[in-house]
């Protein structure tokens, strides 16, 4: 069973938002319609985004580190927002393992969003339907771009390669690799939601 | 989380349906044991049909927290996983059997007839007020919904409404049961207060033994971690679903007015009412707890802390 997945290598990214802008534009520009924006030059902007660069100060002054952390959805093995779902909007793909919502079987109730910790889930006011991260789904199979280009907006974008894509089911793929020789982490792991997205920590450097 | 209107209304509404159907198969049951009573079924049928209101009322509001109700039909679908969806079935089987109880009183069916609906409507009641308070309990994460307890407050919050209601119903149509109903109400209300206050001080303990932390969630293991940004600075459906927005002091004082309003202040009136045989006050008893219970369901959801939030902590 493959699980397609995204390994982000902290040591790397360098906190651009190329990877932000970048899933913006191949997202905004897809047959499920635009990624609203509201107030994009105004005083209070806002829209919706499925991928998102936070920065963290990690340790005690002066001994700090800045870390850029991409965060968007996980695909978890164990997705909490997909049982939650009354209309079977919320699915998880058996073929390799996505987490997609059905955009005209959403109701737009929410639910899914409360159900998944990481707030990977941004609600479109316009077309009043949940939205999230698809890895691409409307990129990665296409057969009339080159096999290279057969990856997710964000992985195309990142000029530090501090994204890796691929099926971590597959012991052999670069993705399962990198985790497994670089410690690689899952979020929140406490609630054992199995994020197949999973994070490369930084190395301690002396 | 950002308490939704459309929710708080559709809970408390329906709930104060659900509770008033509860109180009038009581009064059937009191009525068939008790020789002495002689109720006549119009206040079995009025009574259905102002708690099929209820529950139509609360349906209504539920319709607006929906993106796209026409698709509403989509939601039978899900039942073998998702409480809401179990809900969507539940509710319509509720307000179908409130219905059926009234009709059948209307046209006047024997006793066996009515008593079998309300007993069949009796257990849907329980399984609609299980699926609402499932909805919240189910999500493990969000810890203060995360209990037993959410249901236990779901049911009897419910049920006190509905009793209260049927107080102050009974005093204008069915005067031999208001001490019957003034009791329970009492009742209901001090458990249904009991409980709150559970949920309250387990609320407490909650923040301070935090399960998941800045640590946890982002994996960096120092323990002093600090975000210096969001990755937005305007704003997004992460920093306005999941945040009620509010100074402390302005949910100590939703607390203190719940607490007064939905539990304190109806005791006292219920049982000026019943004593001093006063309609202004029983009616007030109802309106009263009403109003509360709306800033009840307020702080329900405005003190569920989302596990997102701390992927939220600073602009930048």
């Amino acid at each position: 069973m493959t699980q397609l997945a995204l390994i982000i290598d902290l040591n790397v990214c360098v906190g651009c938002h190329a990877c932000v802008t970048s899933c913006k534009q191949w997202n905004t520009s897809g047959d499920a319609g635009p990624l609203p924006d509201d107030n994009p030059y105004g005083k209070d902007p806002s829209g919706v985004f499925f991928n998102r660069v936070q920065t963290f100060e990690v340790g005690t002054f002066p001994n700090t580190e800045t870390v850029h952390f991409p965060k968007s959805c996980l695909h978890c093995e164990d997705p909490p927002c997909v049982p939650v779902c009354p209309t079977g909007a919320s699915h998880k793909r058996e073929e390799d393992g996505i987490v997609l919502v059905d955009y005209d079987k959403c109701i737009g109730c929410k639910y899914c969003s409360w159900a998944c910790p990481y707030g990977a889930r941004e609600f479109d006011e316009h077309s009043k339907v949940m939205k999230k991260c698809t890895l691409c789904v409307d990129r990665i199979y296409d057969e009339a771009l080159p096999e290279a280009e057969r990856k997710p907006a964000c992985v195309m974008a990142c000029p530090a390669n501090a994204r890796i894509f691929g099926d971590v089911h597959d012991p052999d793929s670069e993705a399962s690799q990198m985790v497994r020789e670089n410690h690689g982490y899952s979020l929140l792991p406490e609630l054992g939601t199995q994020p197949a997205n999973q994070y490369l920590p930084r190395a301690n450097r002396k | 989380m950002h308490p939704a209107f459309s929710v708080i209304f559709f809970t408390t509404l329906a709930g104060t349906g659900q509770g008033l159907f509860l109180a009038l198969f009581l009064g059937q049951v009191y009525d068939y044991a008790n020789p002495d009573f002689e109720l006549g079924s119009a206040f079995f049928a009025n009574g259905g049909a102002i708690a099929l209101a209820f529950l139509t009322g609360g349906l209504i509001a539920s319709i607006f927290h929906l993106g796209h109700p026409m698709r509403g039909w989509r939601a039978f679908s899900q039942w073998r996983t998702s409480w809401l969806s179990r809900e969507v079935i539940a509710l319509p089987a509720m307000m179908i059997m409130t219905f059926l109880y009234a009709a059948a009183h209307f046209i006047g069916q024997p006793a066996e007839v009515t008593i079998t609906i309300g007993v069949i409507g009796l257990i849907v009641n329980l399984a609609l007020f299980i699926c609402t308070g499932m909805i919240y309990a189910c999500i493990s994460f969000i810890r203060e919904w995360a209990t037993p307890l959410t249901i236990v407050n779901f049911v009897l919050i419910g049920a006190a409404s509905g009793f209260s209601f049927a107080v102050a119903y009974a005093a204008v149509a069915a005067p031999e049961l208001v001490n019957m109903y003034g009791r329970y109400a009492i009742v209901l209300t001090g458990a249904a207060m009991i409980i709150r206050a559970w949920m309250l001080s387990r609320n407490k303990q909650l923040r301070e033994s935090q399960k998941s932390t800045t640590q946890t969630a982002t994996g960096f293991r120092n323990p002093n971690v600090r975000q210096t940004s969001m990755g937005l600075m305007g704003g997004s459906y992460n920093t306005r679903e999941f945040f009620h927005g509010q100074t402390e002091a302005f949910i100590k004082n939703i607390k203190a007015i719940f607490i007064i309003a939905s539990f304190v202040a109806p005791i006292g009136l219920l049982a000026g009412g019943l004593v001093t045989e006063s309609l202004i006050l029983l009616g007030a008893a109802h309106l009263i707890q009403y109003a509360g219970l709306l800033a009840e369901r307020w702080h329900f959801f405005a003190s569920a802390n989302h596990p997102q939030n701390i992927y939220y902590q600073s602009v930048g």
